[in-house]
């Protein structure tokens, strides 16, 4: 045991890793399935040990192979990261376990052990980005999950072809997102001779004011917009969620855009954050706020007009990751832990829609588009009352977790904006109701279509909903582990700037 | 390929590339080499074959299903060796215990990771020749 809470931090990552390796290799399905539940069942097990222990501890530094930073790569746990870890950890636990009937029905045959294998590789590199204090290792974990989230998005092909397309597509941008990253970090290598990120916080101010680090900062921001998904570098986003197969969706819209708006971040605070007054970086802030608002209307707008009812759902994360980059850029104590509770919450909210949307299309045995699965939420009573409460979680209906997260960010940006930037986050909230209504009329009140299917609820699928569901209820009505949690992570993370 | 040439040349080329990858992968801890280029070079021999004789008797010697099996277990080795140092109580990758004293034990470590990176790399090789040697326009059999 002595030995486990030693190497917490490198075990939520290597677990996922190993797994990975030894499921590409089995040759039957449900075995894989059961040690991919075992691997993500062992992450969250080690995610909670490691999350008691930072409650005690503040930080916990991790030095692998014995190599003592700033030369060797050091793994960093704190207040901030342990938030992304739970996020990955609960929603790749509840994702796999939903899984199994999902990749049998939308996977070729052959390659079943391989998703699975790609699933773990993913969730591993999502953990390593948010443990990883270095920054040219942060680089090769955002290759190892991005490329792992290519691959499991492509294999969405049995369905649709189009996924072969969006596949490509978030190939492309994703590559050209790590390329820019990496260049930035070897610019800043260039200047200061240091990879790992405290290092880099205390040289980089010794520079004085010095180009490469403009360029640098530029560069790294920019790459890690594309990742995050952030407005106008949103493109890939919309096809790679909708034609993924259904629990590829699910991971991804939960923990791929929060852990690349975590290294955001971390960049900007941590790497960055001593040299603010320098560069007068401060008032890059407002390009962040202009984006983010872009974000929250263009999103909703998209999804207003948007048939496909994944797509939907998609453009409705482009609008979200809109209101967490909002909060980030207030750069106030309480802008900053509300984007963390957006995150938390959001996390819980689109899994939950997603997992909600793909159960009723598992029934018709098609892929979801404007009609296939309209008309079906009578006769799937768990599953629609799931779906209710994460879409009213997700307009911010008192009781749920949406509305909490309303709360905090519109308390933080009449803060430190006064009232129009509420208004206008209320704004677009109010016009995220009309994709909602649009959602739940074409399932509810469209009762002439698919009304002669006889399903049967699978309890296999709807036992993970109904979790999720509950934690966005208990969550929304005991927020205080939420917000607390939230508000140290933004204490440590502005500790940062001098 | 039916040209005489070519195969007796192949057949006489075949062994020495493949040796001169293992000198490059052990050679590695002292000098320029290691596994990712002794993966490229070992894998060179395979495409060659391939080339020369055809897909279908690479396959023979170098079948799919023991050529992912290989892809696997040359990064499981890497973990593992890692996960070694891990249960002898020191961080993970460090190779300090795994010998009688510290440099032979890094000695070791080094040895194992590199061989498991050299595996990797030589079957990805030979496992991207395969997937590209294999596509067949408009066809959507899966292989």
């Amino acid at each position: 045991m002595d030995l486990i809470i030693k190497n917490l931090p490198i075990l939520i990552v290597i677990t996922p890793l190993m797994f990975s390796l030894i499921v590409a290799v089995l040759p039957n399905q449900r075995h894989s399935w059961f040690l991919t539940n075992l691997a993500s069942l062992l992450t969250l097990f080690f995610s909670i040990l490691l999350g008691i222990e930072v409650s005690e501890k503040n930080l916990i530094s991790y030095h692998l192979g014995n190599w003592p930073p700033p030369l060797g790569i050091e793994y960093i746990v704190d207040k901030v990261s342990i938030i992304p870890i739970f996020i990955i950890a609960v929603i790749s636990c509840l994702a796999s376990s939903f899984a199994h009937n999902f990749f049998t029905s939308e996977v070729y045959n052959n390659l079943i052990s391989k998703t699975y294998s790609l699933w773990l590789l993913t969730i591993a590199g999502l953990m390593g980005l948010v443990t990883t204090a270095d920054a040219f290792n942060l680089f090769v974990f955002l290759e190892i999950s991005s490329l792992s989230a290519v691959a499991l998005v492509a294999m969405g092909s049995k369905v649709d072809k189009k996924a072969l397309v969006a596949g490509y597509n978030y190939l492309i941008l994703g590559a050209i997102g790590a390329t820019f990253y990496v260049i930035g970090v070897g610019l800043l290598y260039g200047v200061s001779g240091t990879l790992n990120m405290s290092d880099l916080s205390q040289k980089i101010p010794e520079l004085g004011l010095n180009k490469s680090v403009i360029v640098a900062f530029t560069f790294m921001i920019l790459g890690i917009m594309v990742k995050a998904a952030i407005f106008p570098l949103h493109i890939w986003l919309p096809n790679a969620y909708a034609y993924a197969p259904s629990p590829v969706s699910i991971l991804l819209a939960a923990t791929a855009t929060k852990v690349a708006i975590y290294i955001l971040a971390r960049i900007s605070f941590t790497i960055f954050g001593t040299s603010y007054d320098i560069y007068s970086f401060e008032s890059l802030r407002y390009i962040l706020l202009f984006l983010s608002i872009c974000a929250m209307f263009a999103g909703t707008v998209m999804a207003i007009f948007e048939k496909d009812t994944k797509k939907l759902l998609a453009h409705s994360s482009v609008a979200q990751i809109g209101y967490i980059i909002l909060g980030i850029s207030l750069v106030t104590k309480a802008g900053i832990a509300s984007s963390f509770i957006h995150l938390i919450n959001h996390a819980l909210i689109k899994a939950g829609l997603f997992m909600s949307v793909v159960a009723m299309s598992f029934y018709t045995f098609k892929r979801i588009d404007a009609t296939s699965i309209s008309g079906i939420g009578r006769q799937m009573p768990i599953t629609f009352f799931a779906f209710i409460i994460c879409a009213l979680s997700l307009a911010g209906l008192p009781l749920t977790v949406g509305f909490i997260s309303k709360l905090y960010l519109i308390k933080a940006a009449y803060m430190s904006e006064g009232i129009w930037l509420p208004f206008l986050i209320l704004l677009s909230s109010a016009l995220s109701l009309v994709y909602i209504w649009k959602l739940i009329e074409g399932l509810w009140y469209d009762v002439d279509k698919n009304n002669k299917l006889k399903i049967k609820e699978l309890p296999e699928i709807y036992i993970p909903l109904l979790i999720i569901t509950f934690l966005n209820i208990y969550f929304g009505i005991d927020a205080g582990l939420i917000i607390n949690s939230s508000y140290n992570a933004a204490e440590a993370l502005l500790n940062g700037i001098k | 390929m039916n040209n005489l040439i070519l195969k007796v040349c192949t057949k006489v080329l075949f062994t020495p590339i493949i040796l001169f990858g293992l000198y490059v992968q052990f050679h590695g801890d002292f000098g320029p080499g290691g596994g990712f280029q002794a993966g490229v070079i070992v894998a060179a021999a395979f495409i060659l074959y391939a080339m020369v004789f055809g897909v279908d008797k690479c396959k023979i010697i170098m079948p799919t299903k023991l050529n992912f099996f290989l892809l696997v277990l040359g990064a499981f080795l890497y973990g593992f060796v890692g996960i070694v140092g891990l249960i002898l109580g020191e961080p993970y990758l460090s190779y300090d215990l795994l010998g009688s004293t510290k440099q032979s034990g890094q000695h070791i470590g080094i040895l194992l990771v590199e061989f498991g990176v050299g595996l990797t790399v030589c079957n990805v090789m030979i496992c991207l020749f395969y997937s590209f040697a294999n596509f067949k326009f408009g066809s959507n059999k899966n292989d």
